[in-house]
């Protein structure tokens, strides 16, 4: 089973946590003053990465909480985690992120 | 109020399962100022460290996230407890939510506890991975339960309700390995 390393409880079986879509997507400050294009792109455009992709976790079975990840998506590896409103770690991203 | 004795649900006569007394339940909310209030009326600290369960008597406080707890007490002290917290905790933003009647403890206890639990639970229930002391949510099979070890050999379990037969009865099959 995969073992995912939780930044408050520390490593959990994967079966704990719910996966939450990709990380770092603001929502713009002022809805109203953002074209019609740009909330499209806010609410559906991702990324869809090939490779290592900061990414939202839920450790909804254990504290609760969200936090991120950066996984690499071909490998399933995850190569950090890291508490939500944190920056990546800048070694592990390689500069991909 | 309910009488919560006769709403329990009827557990397995097993010699590694028994009902915990009846008990009243918080699930608080809160910053570290509300944690302090909180602790102070409950007459214990409660923890900081992730995963862990402070008890004073029958009183106790686990740690179920970083700004969420679990305290519980026995049945009778709850009115009384309710608004001792509510009283202590009033100049600071928290929530306060009785959730008493939501889960039953349960305890697991013996030498084959952990054994029982790693059935349907992931966890690593190794003394060394899962001390005395050390509480968490987690899952068993396909329902959510809270851990709780209260010795080596002893586990306190929180369970939902409408979960409990689910819970106790794949226990109990697994249980058919045991000797004896
Ligand atoms: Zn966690």
């Amino acid at each position: 089973m995969l073992v995912i390393q939780c930044p408050f409880c520390g490593p959990r079986p994967e079966l704990e946590f719910a996966h939450g879509g990709e990380a770092h997507i603001a929502r713009p400050s002022d809805p109203a003053s953002v074209t019609i294009e740009e909330w499209g792109a806010f609410l559906y455009l991702r990324k869809n990465t090939r490779g290592v992709h900061a990414e939202r976790w839920r450790h909804v079975r254990g504290c609760g909480r969200f936090f991120n990840a950066l996984r690499d998506t071909t490998t399933d590896q995850f190569i950090a985690t890291y508490k939500a409103g944190e920056a990546p770690p800048a070694s592990a991203t390689g500069g991909a992120v | 109020m309910v009488n919560a004795t006769a709403v329990l649900p009827t557990l397995p006569s097993k010699h590694w399962l028994r009902g915990t007394a009846p008990t009243t339940r918080f699930s608080l909310r809160g910053n570290a100022a509300a944690q302090q209030l909180a602790g102070q009326a409950l007459g214990l600290t409660l923890p900081v460290e992730a995963c862990r369960a402070h008890s004073a008597g029958e009183r106790a406080a686990l740690w179920l996230g970083p700004d969420e707890y679990l305290l519980i007490a026995p049945l009778i002290e709850g009115e009384a407890l309710r608004a001792q917290l509510a009283a202590a905790l009033a100049p600071t933003p928290h929530s306060l939510v009785d959730v008493s009647h939501r889960q039953i403890g349960l305890e697991l206890y013996g030498p084959h506890a952990s054994w029982l639990l790693n059935a349907g639970c992931p966890l690593d229930l190794g003394l060394a991975a899962f001390p005395i002391g050390m509480c968490t949510r987690s899952v068993f099979m396909k329902t959510e339960l809270l851990l709780w070890r209260k010795d080596a050999d002893v586990f306190h379990v929180e369970i939902w309700r409408s979960f409990t037969e689910y819970f106790t009865g794949l226990l109990s099959e697994v249980a058919r390995e045991l000797p004896g």
